[in-house]
C-alpha cells in the first residue's frame, strides 16, 4: 500500500453519479441494464467492476464514459453533468477527459503503435515536441520502446492491450475506462497488462475503472465494485469514499 | 496533413479492392472519352460531309424557292444582297448558285439533268469541287463549258471534251438551249447529285435561262459552327420576309436525323457507364462502411469528430476516384489522338449505308480537349455525390451500436 502515500492527501472526485438508471426495450420486456447506482470514483483509484455477464457492466462504463446516455440520473465528471452534454460536446468532452480501452481492436491497423499513440494527440491538436516526448515516455512505462513502429498485427494481443493503454493515457485524461481489457488475453498477457496498469496508477496517478470477469485481475485492484441486475450489490470502497465526502 | 496521410494508407489497406475500383473507374473515364470524343468526331466529320459535298451551312433563297425549285423563284444577287450577309460576322464564305432542270442530251441518248451555274472561284471555297474532278480540268468564269458528274456522263456516254446539248425551259417562259464542251468530270459520293448534275459557270447560266444577274440560291459556310441556327435567324431577320434562309439541317433533314440517332445511342452508352462507375464506387463505399463500422465507432468514442471522420472518408474516396480519373484521362489522350490520325474504318454494310449519303465510312474522333475535361469532372462529381453516403452514415453513427459485435 506503500503506493497509495504518493497520492495527495485531499483527493480530487473525478467520476460522481447519482441515481443513474438505463432500461433496455421500455415497450416490450423492459431490462434494468443499470438500476438506480451511485457511483463515486476518487482520483488515483484502481477499481474492478465484476459481476456475471449481463449484469450491466458494460453499460455503466458506456455511461460514465459519455458513449450512451442514462434514462434517468446524473454524471458528474469532474463537476461538468455529462448527461446535458450534446453529442457533439460530448465527443470533445471524451477526447479531453476520458481514456478508453476496449476489450480488442482498439487500434487503427494501418498506423504504427508509436502512430496509435500520437494519433489521439493530434486529434488533442498536440505539437510534435509534445508528442514526441509523451510517445517516449509512455512506450517506456508499458516496456515497447523496441516495438514503436510495428503495426497493430505485427502485436500479440497483449502487445495491442498495452499500446491501448498507452493511447488511453496520452491525451492526459481525467481517469481510463476499460471494457474487459484483458478479455482475450492469457493470464501472462493479462498479468503483464494489469502490471502495467498499476505502474501507470502509481507513477501517474491515473485513476482506472474496468470491468472484468478474471478473479486474478479482481484481486490486484484495490476496490472491487460489484454489479448484479444492474444494482450495486458490493463495494469494498463504500466506507471510505462515504467519509471523504 | 496527418489526415491526408491516415487516407492514403486506408486506400491501401486493402489493396486489391481499391485497384479494381481505381480499375473501374480508369476504365469508365477511357470508355466515356471514347464514346464522347467518337461521337463529337463523327457528328463534325458527318457535318464536315454534308456541307463540304454540296449544301453549305446555311442556304439563302427567294421566299417559296424550297417549295417550287423554279427559275420564276430566284432573285436578283446584288452586291448590296451580297453585303448584307456578308455582314455577319460569323459568315466566312458566300457564293450564288442558279440552278434549274434541263434535258441533256449526247447522240440519241437524252437524260434529264440538274444544271448548276456556278462562280467557280467561290464555290471551290465552300465545296472544295475542284477537288472532285476525276478527269479533266476545272472551271473558269468565261468559259462556256460544262463540268459533269461521273454517273451522269457514263449514262450519256460523254467524254472530256465531248459536247453536251441542254434544252429547257428559261427564265419568264423562255426557251433556253445551247451547245457545251464538256471540260471535266467530277465524282460525287451521293448518287443522287453523281446521276444528274451538270456545272457550268454562272454567267454562262445566266446566258443559257436568260437570267442575267439572277440566283436561285446563296450558299454559305461560317466561322463558327455551333451557332448555325442563330446565325440563320439574324440573316433572315436582317433580310426581311422576303427570303428564306435555311441551315443545312433543314436543307437535308434525314442526315439531321440518322446523326440524332448515332448521338442518342452514344448517349446511352455514356448512361450505362456512368452507372457502372457509381456503382463501382458505391459498392467499395458500402463495403468500407460494413468492414469499419467498428473501428469508426471505436474512433468517435475516443473523441474523434464526426466532421473529421467523414472528411476522412471523403478523401479517401477522393483520392480513389481522383487516381482512376487522372490515369484514365492520361491513358486516354494518346488514344483519342490516336483515333483521330488513323481514324476507324468500317466496311460491309454500314459502309454502304453511309456511301449512299456520299461520305466515306470512317470515324475519326475529337480531339478536343473539352471531351476530356467533361468526362473527368463528370466522373469526379459522380465520385463526390457518392462520398455523401459514408457522411450520411457517419452523421448517424452511435459509437455504442457500431462497437457492438
Ligand atoms: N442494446 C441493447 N438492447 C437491449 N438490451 C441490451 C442492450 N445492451 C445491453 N442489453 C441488456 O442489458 C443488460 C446488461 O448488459 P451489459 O452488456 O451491460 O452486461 P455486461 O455486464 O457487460 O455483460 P458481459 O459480462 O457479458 O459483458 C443485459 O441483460 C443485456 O441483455
Ligand atoms: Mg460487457
Amino acid at each position: 500500500m506503500a503506493a497509495l502515500e504518493k497520492i495527495p492527501d485531499k483527493k480530487e472526485t473525478v467520476i460522481d453519479a447519482h441515481n443513474i438508471s438505463k432500461v433496455y426495450n421500455a415497450d416490450t420486456v423492459p431490462v434494468h441494464a443499470v438500476n438506480n447506482v451511485h457511483l463515486h470514483l476518487l482520483k488515483g483509484e484502481f477499481t474492478a467492476l465484476v459481476g456475471p455477464s449481463g449484469s450491466g457492466k458494460t453499460t455503466l462504463l458506456n455511461l460514465i464514459g459519455g458513449l450512451d446516455k442514462p434514462d434517468s440520473g446524473q454524471i458528474y465528471i469532474n463537476g461538468v453533468d455529462i448527461t446535458r452534454l450534446s453529442s457533439g460536446r460530448l465527443i470533445d468532452f471524451r477526447l479531453q477527459n476520458i481514456g478508453f480501452v476496449f476489450q480488442s481492436f482498439n487500434l487503427i491497423p494501418v498506423l504504427t503503435a508509436r502512430e496509435n499513440v500520437e494519433f489521439i494527440m493530434l486529434l488533442q491538436g498536440k505539437g510534435s515536441s509534445v508528442r514526441d516526448r509523451r510517445v517516449k515516455q509512455l512506450f517506456g512505462q508499458i516496456q515497447m520502446e523496441n516495438k514503436l513502429d510495428s503495426r497493430p498485427a505485427q502485436l500479440s494481443g497483449g502487445q495491442q492491450q498495452r499500446v491501448a493503454v498507452a493511447r488511453a493515457l496520452a491525451s492526459k485524461p481525467k481517469f481510463v475506462l476499460a471494457d474487459e481489457p484483458t478479455a482475450n488475453l492469457d493470464s501472462q498477457s493479462a498479468s503483464n497488462l494489469l502490471d502495467i496498469m498499476l505502474k501507470l496508477n502509481r507513477e501517474e496517478g491515473m485513476t482506472f475503472l474496468f470491468s472484468t470477469h478474471d478473479q486474478r485481475v479482481i484481486d490486484r485492484a484495490r476496490r472491487v465494485i460489484r454489479l448484479v441486475d444492474g444494482r450495486i450489490v458490493s463495494d469494498t470502497a463504500a466506507v471510505s469514499t462515504a467519509h471523504t465526502q | 496533413m496527418w489526415l491526408i496521410k491516415l487516407s492514403w494508407k486506408n486506400i491501401w489497406r486493402n489493396r486489391s479492392r481499391s485497384m479494381i475500383t481505381i480499375a473501374a473507374i480508369f476504365f469508365a473515364v477511357i470508355l466515356s472519352v471514347l464514346a464522347s470524343s467518337l461521337q463529337e468526331g463523327v457528328f463534325d466529320n458527318l457535318v464536315k460531309n454534308v456541307v463540304s459535298f454540296y449544301t453549305g451551312y446555311v442556304q439563302v433563297h427567294q421566299k417559296g424557292y424550297w417549295d417550287e425549285q423554279v427559275l420564276d423563284n430566284s432573285f436578283p444577287a446584288t452586291a448590296s444582297l451580297q453585303h448584307q450577309i456578308i455582314r455577319n460576322k460569323n459568315v466566312s464564305a458566300l457564293t450564288p448558285r442558279l440552278e434549274s432542270f434541263a434535258l441533256a442530251s449526247s447522240g440519241d441518248i437524252t437524260k434529264g439533268a440538274l444544271v448548276v451555274g456556278i462562280d467557280p472561284d467561290r464555290e471551290n471555297d465552300i465545296t472544295s469541287i475542284r477537288q472532285k474532278i476525276v478527269d479533266g480540268r476545272y472551271l473558269v468564269d468565261t468559259d462556256r463549258m460544262v463540268l459533269i458528274a461521273q454517273g451522269f456522263a457514263g449514262k450519256l456516254k460523254l467524254k472530256v471534251n465531248d459536247t453536251v446539248v441542254l434544252i429547257g425551259q428559261g427564265y419568264h417562259g423562255a426557251m433556253a438551249a445551247g451547245k457545251y464542251p464538256v471540260k471535266g468530270i467530277i465524282k460525287f459520293g451521293s448518287p443522287e447529285l453523281n446521276d444528274r448534275t451538270l456545272f457550268m459557270p454562272i454567267s454562262a447560266a445566266a446566258d443559257l435561262y436568260g437570267a442575267g444577274g439572277m440566283a436561285t440560291s446563296y450558299v454559305l459556310s461560317l466561322h463558327d459552327l455551333t451557332r448555325l441556327q442563330g446565325t440563320a435567324s439574324a440573316i433572315s431577320s436582317s433580310l426581311g420576309p422576303g427570303y428564306e434562309v435555311m441551315t443545312w439541317e433543314e436543307i437535308m433533314p434525314e442526315v439531321m436525323q440518322h446523326i440524332r440517332t448515332d448521338t442518342n445511342s452514344m448517349k446511352y452508352i455514356q448512361g450505362i457507364l456512368y452507372l457502372l462507375i457509381c456503382f463501382g464506387i458505391f459498392g467499395t463505399l458500402l463495403m468500407v462502411m460494413v468492414e469499419r463500422k467498428y473501428e469508426m465507432g471505436m474512433l468517435l468514442a475516443i473523441g474523434m469528430k464526426k466532421r473529421r471522420l467523414a472528411g476522412l472518408l471523403m478523401l479517401e474516396s477522393m483520392f480513389t476516384v481522383c487516381t482512376g480519373c487522372i490515369l484514365g484521362i492520361v491513358v486516354s489522350i494518346p488514344l483519342v489522338y490516336y483515333l483521330h490520325k488513323f481514324p476507324l474504318r468500317m466496311g460491309g454494310e454500314t459502309a454502304k449505308a453511309y456511301e449512299k449519303f456520299g461520305f466515306e465510312a470512317v470515324f475519326p474522333t475529337s480531339a478536343n480537349p473539352s471531351n476530356f475535361i467533361t468526362q473527368g469532372l463528370i466522373v469526379l462529381a459522380v465520385g463526390l455525390v457518392l462520398s455523401l453516403y459514408p457522411i450520411y452514415k457517419i452523421i448517424r453513427l452511435d459509437p455504442v451500436t457500431a462497437m457492438k459485435r
